[in-house]
């Protein structure tokens, strides 16, 4: 009752002063804000860091040797550098030791890639493509799937049929209004016959995972991507379950140490990478962003509710009467202590569900313009409600309990 | 002109010395609404001790009208305010129904205020943001009853003083004599034991005031304890019982049987 007035008083005073309200909820509005967009710009780039780019780019379970990292998001030392480029590469040689050395349930690959033209007879001059040479299940640790045709058989991996699996943008491009299974494309001069063709994996950072082509490793078109032909860019292991990570790694890497000749105490001069190594830049940043998330609120909420206090303070004393008329009719301390407390937590609650809107807002323009996949989470709207009403009890605290302090007599003079 | 064969009664019954006068601290028969036992309210002018009242002995019993006189500054309203539980003596007694208010706290006192008394004041003292109806209901909110019921005994209390009409208008949409009335609704709709008024018609022409006296009047026949701060000599004689200060004490008692017009048939007395 009490409760219900005092929540409907404070509405009305927002109403019949518009712009008065706008600069008393402006702090708690842009705390609140940015709280909303802050999180949910770090919770979309995390789910699209965590979900989409790194398993797109590594899988689950799985981590790939290579003769040093090739998702590299944070500083790298130059000295580091200067020691990548000075490592031994990986050679198809080294494939059967490593997969032997793993348990019979693990899954491998081997990939290969570089960017080259690939053309057809259908369309213009020839386009830029990634091209990948694979063997083993490299689809299958990618969760790639085959829209279109089919995948390639053990025969076509093992003879290095001139076969190819293409992405979507391929098919748009080399094969325009057409059916691509069956007919042919080039690369270095040698046609290859469509087989199948990906689902979209869609882009991230402007850079399209659909610009592909897919031959067996051992098609001719691998001698073509490296210096030196029996050269692997990579090989994939993926394991059933994040238990059997280190173990697998681990023998992964004694195999690899002893096929390069390396001493107790010498460095490894290979990588192991795993989607949380490539992780580690974003959890650094991640944790920049979730600082920010923290700190823009905060300033704008102590901000906020400074002004608020100040509001109150005044309300009280313009209501100084009011009070001496309300304590005169019987209502105790807590009476109007929990009418001032009231009436500050909805005003401010106000400006946080302003502050929600506009934080959702920002984060839909942000997904619109970016290509982060900003997306507001619920628990950051609910924190931002109970942040609300939060600073509006304590800023109004101290007004509200000098409004219950009041003497009724003297309250009732007041003119 | 006006009969002079009233009777007058005296002065101060022995009963009613006997209330104010035992020993402090004996809780005075149920039959006093108001005993005020020695009050005295002083205030601290910055070294200057002000003494608003300096030593008020009264008893009022249920029932009785009573009005209170004084000139300027004689502390009528510091009485009021006392007796209205608004404010504590800093000595004294006051028993309300039997019970020793004066040492009372803030909170059992916003009670007292909220149950026992009504208060009218001279300038109203409504809430201008709110209709006639949600001012007289503002007390049974206080005191915790539900919409429903307020509403109810709001409405009723509106009608009691004829405004029913206007309930749900705002103070600024009525005019003094109806605002006032608005207020007298709010103070009686607690059923308080009694109704205080300071200078209620003091902000009124006359014949507005002639109306709210008569509504005064009618709640005294049936039977309210009122009592009441007034300036002029012909709104007190709508009175009982006039009760004058001077100079923060009291300094005359008079009593009458009859109500009369003719301020001259009051009988002055000293004070027992
Ligand atoms: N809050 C206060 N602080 C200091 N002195 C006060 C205060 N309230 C009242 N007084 C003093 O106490 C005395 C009595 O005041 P009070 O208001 O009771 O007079 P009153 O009889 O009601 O006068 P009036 O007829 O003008 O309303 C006056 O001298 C006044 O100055
Ligand atoms: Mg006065």
């Amino acid at each position: 009752m009490l409760f219900f007035e005092s929540i409907r008083l404070a509405l009305n005073t927002i109403r019949a002063q518009k712009l008065k309200s706008f600069f008393t909820l402006l702090g708690v509005c842009i705390g609140v804000m940015f709280l909303i967009a802050v999180v949910s710009i770090v919770e979309g780039m995390g789910r699209y860091m965590e979900q989409d780019l790194i398993g797109k780019l590594i899988g689950v379970n799985s981590f790939e040797l290579r003769h040093r990292p090739n998702i590299n998001m944070g500083d790298v030392d130059p000295s580091v550098w200067e020691s990548y480029r000075r490592r031994p590469r990986l050679y198809h040689d080294d494939v059967a030791p490593v997969v032997e050395a793993l348990p019979a349930d693990t899954r491998w690959a081997v990939v290969s890639d570089n960017n080259l033209p690939v053309s057809s007879r259908y369309s213009g001059g020839p386009r830029n493509a990634q091209i990948s040479a694979i063997e083993g299940d490299f689809f299958a640790i990618r969760k790639f799937v085959v829209a279109e045709g089919r995948e390639f058989t053990p025969q076509e991996l093992e003879m290095g049929t001139p076969v190819v699996i293409i992405g979507p943008d391929i098919e748009k491009r080399l094969f325009p209004g057409l059916n691509p299974i069956g007919r042919e494309l080039r690369m270095g001069g040698l046609p290859y016959t469509v087989v199948g063709v990906l689902e979209t994996q869609g882009s991230a950072f402007g850079l399209s995972f659909d610009n592909q082509v897919f031959a067996p490793w051992q098609a001719p078109v691998h001698r073509l991507l490296n210096r030196v032909p029996t050269i692997v860019d990579a090989i994939i292991v993926q394991v059933p379950s994040a238990s059997q990570m280190t173990e697998a790694q681990e023998r992964v890497r004694q195999v690899m140490r002893t096929r390069h000749k390396l001493r107790p105490g010498q460095p490894d001069n290979f990588s192991l990478q795993t989607s949380e190594s490539a992780l580690e830049f974003w959890n650094k940043l991640k944790r920049y962003l979730v600082l920010a998330g923290i700190a823009l609120p905060a300033i704008g909420l102590v901000v906020g509710a400074i002004v608020i206090m100040n509001i109150m303070l005044v309300a009280v004393a313009e209501r100084t009467r009011e009070i001496g008329i309300r304590k005169a009719l019987g209502a105790r301390r807590v009476d109007i202590l929990s009418q001032f407390l009231v009436e500050s937590a909805t005003l401010s609650t106000v400006g946080a569900a302003v502050g929600i809107a506009l934080g959702v807002g920002m984060a839909e323009v942000i997904a619109a313009l970016t290509p982060l996949p900003a997306s507001v989470a619920p628990w950051s709207v609910v924190v931002g409600v109970g942040l609300g009403a939060g600073v509006g009890i304590i800023s109004g605290v101290y007004p509200a309990s000098r409004a219950s302090l009041l003497d009724p007599i003297a309250a009732l003079r007041q003119e | 002109m006006s009969d002079t064969t009233h009777a007058e009664a005296p002065l101060s019954t022995t009963a009613e010395r006997q209330a104010v006068t035992s020993q402090a601290g004996v809780t005075p028969s149920r039959d006093w609404v108001i005993v005020t036992r020695g009050i005295k309210r002083e205030y601290d002018m910055g070294g200057e001790i002000v003494r608003a009242l300096r030593g008020v002995d009264v008893a009022i019993r249920r029932n009785e009208y009573v009005a209170i006189m004084g000139p300027s500054g004689s502390g009528k309203s510091t009485l009021m305010n006392i007796v209205g539980c608004l404010d504590t003596p800093t000595d004294g007694e006051y028993w309300l129904n039997g019970t020793l208010v004066s040492s009372m706290k803030d909170d059992e006192l916003a009670r007292i205020r909220n149950k026992e008394i009504g208060f009218v004041f001279q300038t109203f003292n409504l809430l201008p943001r709110a209709t006639a109806l949600h001012n007289v209901e503002l007390p049974l909110v206080y005191a915790g009853m539900s919409a429903k019921q307020r509403r109810e005994t709001a409405a009723y209390a509106l009608e009691r003083v004829q405004l029913t009409s206007r309930m749900h208008h705002k103070p600024n949409e009525l005019s003094g004599g109806q605002r006032q009335r608005v207020a007298i609704a709010r103070a009686l709709v607690n059923n308080p034991s009694i109704l205080l008024a300071d200078e209620p018609t003091g902000n009124l022409d006359s014949t507005t005031s002639s109306e709210i006296m008569k509504v005064f009047e009618e709640l005294a026949e049936q039977g309210q304890t009122v009592i009441m701060v007034t300036h002029e000599a012909d709104i007190a004689a709508h009175a009982r019982r006039v009760v004058a200060l001077h100079d923060g004490q009291v300094s005359s008692d008079t009593r009458r049987e009859r109500f009369v017009n003719d301020n001259s048939h009051i009988i002055e007395a000293k004070k027992g």
